[in-house]
C-alpha cells in the first residue's frame, strides 16, 4: 500500500518536474518570439520603401520621397567622433584604475563613481549635455554638444570592457617586461595595452553601437529633423538615424510608419555589421595565452 | 648596425651624456603619464558631479518659482497652464514600471532557469545571444513597434483601450529588460556549485525540486540585485513610453488610458515651444532630479543587495 502511495508521488514529482520544464522553455521562448514578430514586422513594412534614393535623399515633405542620407552621415560624423574621444578617455582611466591608483577610498570613490554613472538613465546625459554643451559653453544645437554629450554617455561602458581587458593580460608578461629593466609605462605601452587591445576593441564597438541606437539624449541636446545638408564642421546642425525614425514614428499617417520602418532597417543593418565585427575581433584575438 | 657604429665613435663621455639625457626624457614621461591618466579618471567623476549640479541648480530656479511642497504632491501636472503637480507624472511611470515588471520577471527568471538549470551546452549557446539581441535593440524600433504593432493587437483584446496607452508601452518596456533579467539572473544561478545540485539529485530531488529548493535561494541575492537593476532600467526608459504611451499626464492606474511618464515630460519639454528660462524649462531639470534620484536609489539597491547577500562558498 504504502509502496504504491510512493510510486504515485513519485510519478507526480516527476510530472511536475516535466511540466515546469516546458514552462520554463516556453518562457525563453516568447522574447525570441518577440524578437521574430518585430524583425518581421519591420521587414515586411519597411522594405517596399528601401531603395537606393532612400538612403541618398534628404527628408521630404512627402513619403515616398524621403531619405535617410541626412541622419546616415550625421550618424556617421558623430560615430568618428565620439570614438576617440571616449576611447582615449575610457582606456586612460581604466589603466589608472587598474595600474597607477593606489588602493584607497578615492580609488575605490572612483570605481563606484563610474558603476552608479553606467546605471543613470540615458536622458538625464541629455539634461547635462543641454547645460553645460549647448547653453554653459555656447555650443548651440550642434554636432559637438551631441558629440560630448554621447561620450560622456559611454564612458562608463567602455572603462568597465577597458578594465575587464587589462586584468585578464597575465601578470607573468608585465613581470618579464619589468624583470628586463623597462619602465612601468613602457611596460603598459608595449606588453599591457597590445594585449588587450582585441578586448579594449571589443567593448569599444558594442559601446558605439549603443551610442548609434540612442536617441533620447539626442533629442534633448537637440539634433534636428529636417536637415537639408550634411554637417560640414564642429558647429553645424546636424541628425541622427533614430532621430529620423523617431520623428517619422511620431506622424499621425500611415504611410510614415513604412518609411520608419525602412529607417530601421537601415539602423539594424549598421549596428548588426557593428556587432559582427565585435564579435570576430573577439573570436579571433581571444585565448592566446 | 649603423646607428650602433655611429655610437661607437663617440667619445664615451658623449654616450654618458647621452644616456643621461634619455634617461631624464624616460623620467618625465613615467611621471607626466600617470598625472595625465588620473585626469581622465577624474573625468568621470566630474560628470556626477557635474550631473548632480545641473539637477540641483535648475531645479533650485524651478523651485523659486514653484513651492517643492506643491511639485511633490499636487495631482495636477499641466505645465501649460502652470500647474506643477509631479504625482501624475509619477504614477504613469510607475505604472509603465509595474507592467513591464509583471511581464520581465516570470519571463526573464524563467528563461534563467531554463538556460542555467535545464537547457544544454548546445542549447544554451544558442539561445543566449539571441536573447541578448533583444538587448541591443534601439529604443526607438521598440517603441514604434510598440505603437505600430502591440497597440493594434490590444485594441481588438481590450474594449475601450486608447491610441496611446500604459499598458503597451509597458509590456514592450518589460520584454525590453528581460534580457537583462535573465542574463544577470543565469549567471547568479551558474555561480551556485555544482556540489550543491549534486547533493540534492542525489539526495532523489528532481531537478525543478533542485532548483526551487537549493539553487534559487543560493542564488537569490543575484537574482533580486538583477530584478532591482533592470526596473530601473524600465523607470529610466524613455523613449518607448513617449511613443507608445502618450502625452497626457493623467493621475490614473487604468493602462487602458494614455499616460505621462517622468522621461516623457522631459522630452516633451525639451522639445516644444520651450523657451530657455521659463518655468517649463526649468520643470524639466526638477523632474530629472526626481528621476534621477529614484533610478540612483534603485541602482545602490541593487549593488547593496548583491554585495551583502553574495554567499560564499
Amino acid at each position: 500500500m504504502s509502496n504504491n502511495n510512493n510510486r504515485s508521488r513519485l510519478k507526480r514529482r516527476v510530472w511536475k518536474n516535466q511540466l515546469f520544464k516546458s514552462l520554463f522553455f516556453l518562457a525563453t521562448m516568447i522574447g525570441l518570439v518577440f524578437l521574430a514578430l518585430l524583425m518581421y514586422r519591420v521587414l515586411n513594412q519597411g522594405l517596399g520603401y528601401l531603395n537606393i534614393d532612400f538612403i541618398k535623399n534628404f527628408p521630404a515633405p512627402y513619403p515616398d520621397k524621403a531619405g535617410m542620407f541626412a541622419g546616415i552621415m550625421g550618424s556617421v560624423f558623430l560615430m568618428l567622433l565620439i570614438a576617440p574621444i571616449s576611447i582615449i578617455l575610457g582606456v586612460s582611466t581604466a589603466l589608472y584604475l587598474e595600474k597607477y591608483a593606489p588602493k584607497n577610498r578615492f580609488t575605490r570613490f572612483i570605481q563606484v563613481n563610474v558603476q552608479n554613472l553606467a546605471g543613470v538613465p540615458s536622458i538625464v546625459f541629455g539634461l547635462l549635455g543641454l547645460t553645460f554643451f549647448v547653453y554653459f559653453f555656447q555650443f548651440g544645437y550642434t554636432l559637438i554638444a551631441g558629440v560630448f554629450t554621447m561620450s560622456l554617455l559611454i564612458l562608463p561602458v567602455i572603462v568597465v570592457a577597458a578594465q575587464e581587458a587589462i586584468r585578464s593580460v597575465p601578470k607573468e608578461l608585465s613581470e618579464a617586461s619589468i624583470a628586463m629593466g623597462a619602465t612601468k609605462w613602457q611596460t603598459i605601452w608595449r606588453i599591457v595595452l597590445p594585449a588587450s587591445i582585441p578586448g579594449i576593441l571589443t567593448g569599444s564597438i558594442l559601446a558605439l553601437s549603443r551610442a548609434i541606437g540612442e536617441t533620447a539624449p539626442l533629442i534633448i541636446v537637440g539634433a534636428a529633423t529636417a536637415i537639408y545638408t550634411i554637417p560640414d564642421s564642429l558647429l553645424a546642425k546636424y541628425t541622427a538615424m533614430p532621430i529620423q525614425i523617431f520623428n517619422w514614428t511620431s506622424r499621425p499617417q500611415e504611410e510614415w510608419q513604412y518609411v520608419a520602418g525602412a529607417g530601421i532597417i537601415v539602423l539594424l543593418i549598421i549596428l548588426l555589421l557593428m556587432n559582427a565585427v565585435a564579435v570576430w575581433i573577439r573570436n579571433k584575438f581571444q585565448n592566446r595565452y | 648596425m649603423d646607428a650602433l657604429k655611429q655610437r661607437n665613435s663617440n667619445s664615451i663621455q658623449e654616450q654618458i651624456a647621452e644616456n643621461k639625457r634619455s634617461k631624464k626624457s624616460l623620467l618625465i614621461t613615467e611621471k607626466t603619464i600617470p598625472l595625465f591618466l588620473l585626469f581622465c579618471a577624474a573625468i568621470s567623476v566630474l560628470t556626477t558631479i557635474g550631473i548632480i549640479f545641473t539637477l540641483l541648480r535648475e531645479s533650485f530656479t524651478f523651485f523659486s518659482d514653484v513651492s517643492i511642497i506643491d511639485f511633490f504632491t499636487g495631482m495636477h501636472w499641466s505645465p501649460w497652464t502652470g500647474k506643477f503637480g509631479v504625482f501624475p507624472l509619477i504614477s504613469g511611470t510607475l505604472l509603465v514600471t509595474f507592467i513591464a515588471a509583471c511581464v520581465a520577471l516570470p519571463l526573464g527568471v524563467a528563461s534563467a532557469i531554463f538556460l542555467s538549470e535545464y537547457a544544454g551546452e548546445n542549447t544554451r549557446k544558442i539561445i543566449k545571444p539571441v536573447l541578448e539581441v533583444l538587448a541591443g535593440i534601439p529604443t526607438v524600433v521598440y517603441g514604434y513597434f510598440a505603437l505600430t504593432f502591440v497597440t493594434p493587437i490590444l485594441m481588438k483584446l481590450v474594449p475601450g483601450i486608447e491610441i496611446f496607452n500604459a499598458l503597451s508601452a509597458g509590456i514592450v518596456v518589460g520584454i525590453m529588460i528581460v534580457p537583462m533579467v535573465a542574463s544577470l539572473s543565469e549567471d547568479a544561478m551558474s555561480a551556485v556549485p555544482k556540489s550543491l545540485r549534486e547533493g540534492a539529485l542525489a539526495l532523489g530531488a528532481t531537478r525543478l525540486e533542485t532548483t526551487t529548493k537549493v539553487v534559487i535561494p543560493a542564488a537569490l541575492s543575484g537574482i533580486i540585485a538583477s530584478i532591482v537593476l533592470a526596473l530601473s532600467r524600465a523607470i529610466g526608459e524613455t523613449m518607448i513610453v513617449t511613443i507608445a504611451a502618450g502625452a497626457s499626464p493623467n493621475l490614473t492606474f487604468n493602462p487602458a488610458e494614455s499616460i505621462q511618464t517622468l522621461t516623457a515630460f522631459i522630452v516633451q519639454g525639451a522639445t516644444g515651444d520651450t523657451t530657455y528660462g521659463s518655468t517649463i524649462y526649468y520643470s524639466i531639470y526638477a523632474v530629472g532630479i526626481t528621476l534621477f534620484i529614484f533610478t540612483f536609489i534603485m541602482n545602490l539597491i541593487s549593488q547593496y543587495v548583491s554585495r551583502k547577500f553574495r554567499e560564499d562558498y
